[in-house]
């Protein structure tokens, strides 16, 4: 109960800043992105910010052993780099580039009333799916040929 | 044509911050908004759903609380129609599934923590993202 709700503000303060950055505005990611053209560096600002004072507060987050309301920290473990991080994160710069929407973004313009962001939300869950099914098609896959 | 705004900027980023510094305080997770996506649609573990709903709610939201306190709302400018939406969004859902992340757990939490996979990971979507915008505006002259 306690988590849901730490979700819910956490998602509506971190929507806040979306758009109150302006970063729930596909245009203005787009510009960020346009060094060639009419470059708008907010978004450099936003990333920026948020990156270094979000440094100190998980460090100081971290000297306690468990958070408030769960019995450990849920880090990711896995530390090399490997084709699937590069290709996955090449692959969604390109999908960044084409719509100007992240996934954070997006769902905080969701309740503006324009199916074309819609339209990319359902096409992105579609995709997750997507690429989750053939994931594993491809591990199993693996696994055996090494049997 | 969007107008620089630092200031606005810097106030956003404290508040994505003080976001993803309490999702850790408080629920122990990062605040990965790709990741918290898949776990709703493709749950890992039982009973750790609910929180995930509730944070996209509270992002969906979001908007209609500026409106509602009178801060100012952007209509978001999108760059194409449905279709050109559909291909961008599946592309990202395909992307950040295989990735492992985007902006937030990468770009923001992932580099926040100093993991090189998400260092890694951030200068390879901003390459592409960069690439990708100069070949669709500038040498399609589409845009």
């Amino acid at each position: 109960m306690w988590r849901a709700i730490s979700g819910l503000v956490a998602g509506l303060v971190f929507g806040l800043g979306l758009v109150i950055s302006g970063m729930s505005n596909p245009a203005k990611v787009l510009n960020f992105l346009d060094l060639a053209g009419a470059w708008d560096p907010s978004l450099a600002f936003v990333m920026g910010g948020a990156l270094v004072v979000t440094f100190v507060g998980y460090r100081l987050v971290q000297r306690s052993s468990a958070p408030l309301l769960d019995t450990t920290f849920h880090i990711p473990a896995k530390a090399a780099i490997d084709l699937r991080l590069l290709v996955g994160s090449g692959l969604f710069g390109i999908g960044w580039g084409i719509g100007g929407y992240c996934p954070g973004p997006a769902l905080a313009s969701s309740t503006l009333g324009d199916w074309s962001t819609w339209a990319f939300l359902v096409s992105m869950l579609v995709g997750m799916l997507l690429a989750r099914q053939l994931f594993s098609l491809f591990e199993s896959g693996a696994a055996k040929a090494t049997h | 044509m969007t107008e620089f705004t630092p200031v606005a900027g810097l106030v956003g980023g404290a508040l994505i911050c003080a976001a993803a510094v309490m999702l850790l305080a408080l629920n122990g997770r990062i605040a990965g908004i790709s990741g918290i996506v898949r776990g709703v649609i493709a749950p890992a573990e039982a009973g750790d759903v609910a929180w995930r709903i509730c944070l996209v709610v509270g992002l969906a939201v979001a908007p209609i609380v500026v409106g509602l306190a009178g801060g100012e709302v952007t209509v978001p400018d999108l760059p194409g129609g449905v279709l050109w939406m559909v291909v961008a969004g599946l592309v990202v859902g395909v992307g950040t599934t295989l990735g492992g992340g985007c902006t937030s757990g990468h770009g923001v939490c992932g580099m926040a923590r100093l993991s090189v996979r998400s260092i890694a990971a951030t200068m390879t979507f901003m390459a592409t993202g960069i690439v990708t915008v100069f070949v669709i505006r500038h040498l399609l002259g589409w845009g």
